[in-house]
């Protein structure tokens, strides 16, 4: 089932222009023969600082970025994208589904020198993963309890059935350990060790300069024996995104991670022989660039409007001219990275039509008013990424063209996410949805109603459908893995047709690291994962 | 010494001031759609109500505004600056980490820009309307209309990357641990780009002010008088001259202290320091209102205590202020 994970690769290759096709061809020139290199250090291009820095916290790149390498988490993706164990050597689940257990591997010890066992485990689930991790309250809500029989096994108790495949899946993220020594007194969110994490993982936190720098070097103490090969990491804060390719190329970084320079500048240093630009490694951190319509608005609120407005937009013009080799046509909530879950045929789709969109414009009983404005639209793009502020305009333009006017409202972050989120004062807003391995960890939020109020990233466009809310709640307790992704078919078609959301372009996002190099984006989320295998060439 | 006096008084005024500031800056940024927490849970790429709601009592947030900012001043009152949403610890720790690279930066252009202006400025003023004053008048408009991010971002593609003489950005090297004057000798190798960057906006500015002056006192009375008693040329421009055309620079310096705390937001940006002015700029991307606060108070003393020592000097410059006074 890996084959669609390279179709991109392959696809981008036969559209490129060739620079950057011979990197996504090729993009790990061949080393087979070399023997991994001891020492050196990684520079890092750390983008934005965030508050804390402990995976079990917080489910964000930004924190698994740093957080990732110092703790570790009980399971994580192989290359292939397959569950493998980590803090954890096996599981098993009762055919009712509500009972998980995992074996937990011997001999590994914390930063501190005292012994990893189940109770850590323990701890951190109830406490930390259940009560406070983003989207992690979500996946654990009917987690009663969990037991520990023996310092290597722990036993999962749920109140209704949680399929094991969705576990697995969301463990990579939602699954780094704590130790429990360190946080069983006093508040958790104000630990010193958020700030100054000490995990199992292959390094070991030494000192956080704010607004400087972050460094972690090796642990010789690693149960991976003969592993990692690095001394140390540096992660380096730099804000400025030209900046940051400037010391790129000026050799002071090693690393940009996530899409974090500017469009122009990973094309123009993909040419370059010195860096490798590739959005390798990065299938696990698929987004969708969205449309979002608020249908308490009487225009949107029919479904024959939003698929005007779909057919409206030409989006493969958009995507060759402003996001050039990044990007690829979307086809509905599930991303074609998605192995376990893309259903492969999403009908319906919504070609570019102009004609098709005004006659859909006049059904609907929206005739051109004086001037050939139908109606007026607000709105919000969300401030993260050029791309989205492209979309928005270029969104802006094509609905102007059909007798829709669009006034584009800008915010920053907070902004944005308490006006729609919280406020609801949008009709039309645009962002990203990130898609994390399973479409029940943070995707069917989006479409399922009843979501409180001020929720980031959830059902706040008014959209309330019985037929999507019954087969969002049953794949999310299907045990069995074959029905959970018939299921999730039947998500994506009903999604497509009544499109309370739009997803029309896919991304990965795009890595730019230096061709020394050795082991790298070997595995989905190879950025978040632990870089123990990682080495730098002579 | 009235000078003192003066000064104490004008220190005195300045507190009513300085809380008019905090207080007006405190209301804007209620203004400002989102607070804290949906700044966070941007960062964390999502969350549930719950949470939010448990974030909001953790930050005092949920709290009405009239008592949010009672709050503040009472704490202020106490000398107690708050806790930082952004970094987990107290305001006051935040800010003096960040405040040496900028104070760093600030004193080194300006002094850059001060003393390149002066030598300039009299250049272009003694060759007035002759080659070096076209050629020196030029480079300087050039320089002032130049976007400064642009010219940093510039200055590290020629000296960092194909040059490779000058670090591209931060405040030391990481990689090597230094001690005593290597260290010193390290920052001040990153400090150079900044330096220049944010000093050549305010170097054509000075320049232009110094040109201006200069022409102004040459034509005065007494310049003629000096040249009659036959002084040389030399003599009349740094005893005579120069002394009374720098009031007007003096006085620029006391107003653009705190321009320059703005001006080094994008330069801090650009060359990755870790200052106070991208520390303000990531406290309102955040509504991480007690660490904005901070600042400004931090930043308003700063401009009081610039503006100070520019009552000095004007004192040293021109004897007859003090005794106006």
């Amino acid at each position: 089932m890996t084959s669609s994970r390279f179709e991109i690769n392959r696809r981008a290759a036969l559209l490129t222009s060739a620079a950057i096709a011979a990197n996504v061809v090729n993009p790990f020139r061949a080393f087979a023969q070399e023997t991994p290199r001891k020492g050196g250090v990684f520079n890092v291009h750390y983008g934005a600082e965030q508050r804390q820095l402990n995976p079990s916290l917080q489910a964000s790149t930004g924190v698994y970025i740093i957080g990732g390498k110092i703790q570790e988490n009980l399971v994580d993706l192989d290359a292939n994208g397959q569950p493998v164990g980590v803090l954890a050597e096996s599981w098993e689940a009762t055919p009712d589904g509500k009972t998980i257990t995992f074996k937990l591997r011997k001999g590994v010890t914390w930063h501190d020198g005292k012994p990893f066992t189940s109770e850590d485990v323990a701890f951190t689930a109830m406490n930390m993963w259940k009560k406070i991790l983003n989207y992690g309250s979500t996946l654990q809500l009917f987690l009663t309890s969990v037991d520990t029989p023996d310092p290597q096994t722990a036993i999962f108790r749920y109140e209704r059935p949680m399929p094991l495949n969705l576990l697995l899946r969301a463990l990579p993220d939602l699954g780094y350990v704590s130790a429990k020594h360190l946080y069983e007194s006093g508040d958790i969110r104000q630990n010193p060790a958020n700030l100054a994490p000490v995990g199992t993982g292959p390094f070991k936190f030494v000192k956080y300069e704010r607004g400087q720098y972050i460094i972690a070097e090796r642990n010789a103490d690693y149960w991976r024996s003969n592993s990692p090969y690095l001394d140390r990491i540096v992660w380096k804060v730099i804000t400025d995104r030209a900046a940051a390719a400037a010391q790129l190329e000026a050799g002071d970084l090693h690393y940009s991670p996530f899409s974090g320079l500017t469009i122009s500048d990973m094309a123009r240093l993909g040419k370059d022989k010195r860096f490798i630009v590739s959005t390798k490694g990065n299938e696990g951190n698929a987004r969708t660039n969205t449309l979002e319509f608020n249908v308490r608005r009487k225009e949107l609120a029919d479904v024959k409007v939003r698929r005007a407005v779909a057919h409206a937009i030409n989006v493969p013009f958009f995507i060759e001219n402003f996001l050039g080799d990044f990007a690829k046509l979307g086809t509905g909530p599930i991303p074609s990275t998605s192995t376990d879950f893309y259903p492969g045929t999403n009908t319906p789709q919504y070609p570019y039509d102009k004609a098709k969109a005004a006659a859909l414009l006049d059904e609907a009983g929206y005739k051109p008013g004086a001037g050939g404005t139908r109606f007026a639209l607000k709105l919000l793009p969300a401030p993260w990424g050029e791309d989205i502020s492209l979309w928005s305009t270029f969104i802006q333009q094509s609905l102007g063209e059909v007798g829709i006017a669009v006034e584009i409202v800008r915010n920053d972050g907070g902004g944005f996410l308490k006006q729609v989120y919280d406020e609801h004062a949008f009709d039309l807003s645009t962002g990203w949805h990130q898609y994390r391995n399973d479409p029940a960890v943070s995707t069917t939020v989006w479409y399922r109603s009843g979501q409180p109020k001020g929720a980031p990233w959830t059902n706040q466009w008014g959209w309330d459908d019985a037929k999507i809310d019954k087969i969002i709640d049953d794949a999310a307790t299907e045990v069995d893995p074959l029905k959970r992704k018939a299921l999730y078919a039947d998500f994506v078609r009903e999604a497509n047709t009544e499109l309370p959301v739009w997803m029309p372009i896919e991304q990965i996002f795009v890595t730019v690291i230096t061709a020394k190099a050795r082991n790298h984006s070997n595995t989905p989320r190879w950025g978040s994962s632990s870089w123990h295998d990682l080495w730098l060439s002579a | 010494m009235r000078i003192l006096n003066l000064a104490g008084r004008r220190l005195a005024a300045s507190i009513p001031t300085l809380l008019l500031i905090l207080v007006g800056v405190f209301l804007l940024l209620q203004f400002a759609p989102g607070d804290t927490v949906d700044a966070m849970m941007a960062q964390m790429g999502g969350g549930d109500a719950a949470t939010a709601r448990e974030l909001r009592r953790f930050y005092g947030l949920d709290l009405s505004i009239p008592m949010q900012l009672a709050n503040y001043l009472w704490r202020l009152v106490r000398l107690d600056l708050g806790f930082s949403a952004i970094y987990g610890k107290p305001v006051a720790a935040v800010i003096l980490e960040r405040l040496p690279p900028t104070l760093l930066l600030m004193t080194s252009a300006l002094s850059f820009a001060f003393f390149f202006g002066l030598v300039f400025g009299v250049i272009a003023a003694r060759g007035v309307n002759r080659w070096p004053d076209t050629l020196i008048s030029t480079v300087g408009l050039v320089f002032y209309a130049t976007p400064s991010f642009w010219f940093g971002l510039m200055a590290i593609v020629v000296f960092s990357i194909y040059l490779q003489w000058l670090p591209a950005g931060g405040f030391e090297d990481i990689g090597a641990v230094r001690t005593g004057i290597w260290r010193m000798l390290d920052i001040a190798s990153h400090l150079v780009l900044p330096s220049l960057t944010l000093g050549l906006i305010f170097l054509a500015i000075y320049l232009r002010i110094m040109r201006a002056s200069m022409l102004e006192v040459l034509n005065l009375d007494f310049v003629r008088t000096a040249r009659a008693k036959g002084l040389d040329e030399t003599r009349i421009i740094t005893r005579h001259v120069l002394r009374n055309a720098l009031l007007p620079m003096v006085t620029l310096i006391g107003l653009q202290a705190g321009t320059m705390l703005g001006g080094s937001v994008v330069v801090e940006t650009v060359f990755s320091l870790p200052g106070l002015g991208r520390l303000a700029y990531e406290s309102v991307v955040q509504r991480d209102l007690n660490t904005l606060l901070g600042i400004v108070f931090v930043s308003a003393l700063l401009v009081i205590l610039v503006n100070f020592i520019t009552d000095l000097l004007y004192a040293r410059l021109d004897p007859r202020i003090a005794a106006d006074s």
